[in-house]
């Protein structure tokens, strides 16, 4: 920093100083805040400009936190940095007052500084919202796949919502880690609760069929809804010998038999069966 | 080079892979596999693989490999105990064993040999 500038910045600093009360009451008034909320935030300016080379992350902490409130109070984030931006001209009014070359000098770089600080609470605005919108999608993903049991031996995974690649990614390796751990030999994937797929999803459904099957388990796909069943169909995926069941009760049903559970028709069945022999 | 212990119970062979197989012992897999089947007329093989973190294509070509020279000696193939991680690798290397039986574990591929020879051989 050459002489000129560090005198320009030391009679900034002087005017900060002797001129506080007027400074603070011009903020207040602009920026339509409380003296007291801003005091703090310009007692920690003083002190980081005091401090040779401070980093001021003391009053970046204070307008991350101050940011963070005025967003819950439902500010917009404009609200807030045009707020610190009050700062410029309540400083400015003492300046021209102050009249002196230095004074002016100063005033540009201390301009800069409350430019970056006011971008700064914009930042932590969008990081916040940033991390809120990650945080929701990790436990949208871990919510929207659980994994069943059905029976003894029997798994499903009841699907519901559009799938990606990435959360049929995440529905396969939980699917498969169960068949371990249960130790099941069937599993039913229920797609009842899907509008839509596409090539690269019917791609990965198949693959964890067939790593279902190379594990030794077998894989039911049931609730193809019609509209789905033309996709793939016009797509040209081929299912194979992969068993599909309309509803979960019918891949139930299957499943069961392949197990070799024994189970008797309901009644309703025996009289509609013996209605039609009569 | 390391070799892979088989055992022999009643009329089934089983091969429990226990270290990090290299092509070599691959081969030497195989051969001693044949010779013992041929020997002591087992009909069935299980090839346990529930300590196998890693595979790779030939290995994967090796099990199939296994599978369908046992089959020309009349004995059935079974692999069991194969992991998530491992089965996931196979599908995505394109390899999905197709004519190789698997079972969960080794309990369950015995059962499923016994099944096949219209015996219970788990009692």
């Amino acid at each position: 920093m050459n002489v000129h500038a560090d005198v320009a910045r030391r009679r900034i600093e002087e005017l900060l100083g002797t001129s506080d009360e007027q400074i603070l009451r011009r903020w207040s008034a602009l920026a339509k805040a409380p003296v007291d909320e801003l005091k703090e935030l310009y007692q920690a300016l003083r002190t980081a400009l005091a401090e040779e080379g401070s980093d001021l992350a003391d009053i970046r902490g204070l307008l991350a936190e101050l940011s963070r409130d005025r967003v819950r109070r439902g500010h917009t984030p404009s609200d807030t940095a045009r707020a610190v931006f009050g700062l410029k001209e309540a400083v400015y009014e003492v300046v021209e007052a102050d009249g002196g070359p230095e004074a002016l000098r100063g005033f540009i770089w201390f301009s800069r500084l409350i430019d970056d600080l006011g971008l700064y609470t914009i930042e932590t605005y969008a990081t916040a919202r940033e991390k809120v919108i990650l945080d929701q999608a990790e436990q949208l993903l871990e919510l929207s796949t659980p994994v069943v049991k059905l029976w003894d031996g029997i798994v499903a995974v009841p699907l519901v919502g559009t799938l990606d690649s990435a959360r049929t990614q995440v529905v396969m390796e939980k699917l498969l880690q169960t068949l371990v751990d249960t130790g099941s030999e069937h599993a039913v994937i229920d797609i009842t609760g899907v509008p839509a797929v596409d090539t690269q999803v019917a791609q990965h459904l198949l693959k964890t069929v067939v790593a279902a099957r190379l594990m030794g388990a077998e894989c039911v796909i049931s609730g193809i809804s019609p509209q789905i069943a033309y996709t793939i169909v016009t797509l040209g995926i081929e299912f194979g010998d992969i068993v599909t069941k309309a509803t979960l009760a019918d891949a139930l049903a299957y499943t069961l038999r392949r197990s070799g559970i024994e189970f008797g028709e309901g009644r309703r069945t025996q009289i509609a069966i013996r209605a039609e022999d009569a | 080079m390391e070799r892979v212990p088989i055992l022999k119970l009643g009329d089934i062979l089983i091969i429990s892979i226990q270290i990090d197989l290299d092509d070599q012992s691959v081969l030497g897999l195989q051969e001693d596999l044949a010779e013992r089947v041929v020997a002591t007329g087992a009909r069935g093989v299980v090839i346990d693989i529930t300590a196998v973190e890693i595979i790779d294509s030939f290995i994967g070509r090796m099990l199939a490999t296994i599978a369908a020279m046992c089959r020309l000696l009349d004995a059935d193939t079974v692999v069991v105990g194969m992991r998530p991680a491992v089965a996931i690798t196979l599908v995505e290397l394109g390899l999905s064993l197709g004519g190789v039986r698997t079972a969960l574990d080794l309990e369950k591929g015995v059962a499923a040999l016994g099944h096949l020879h219209g015996r219970d051989t788990t009692r």
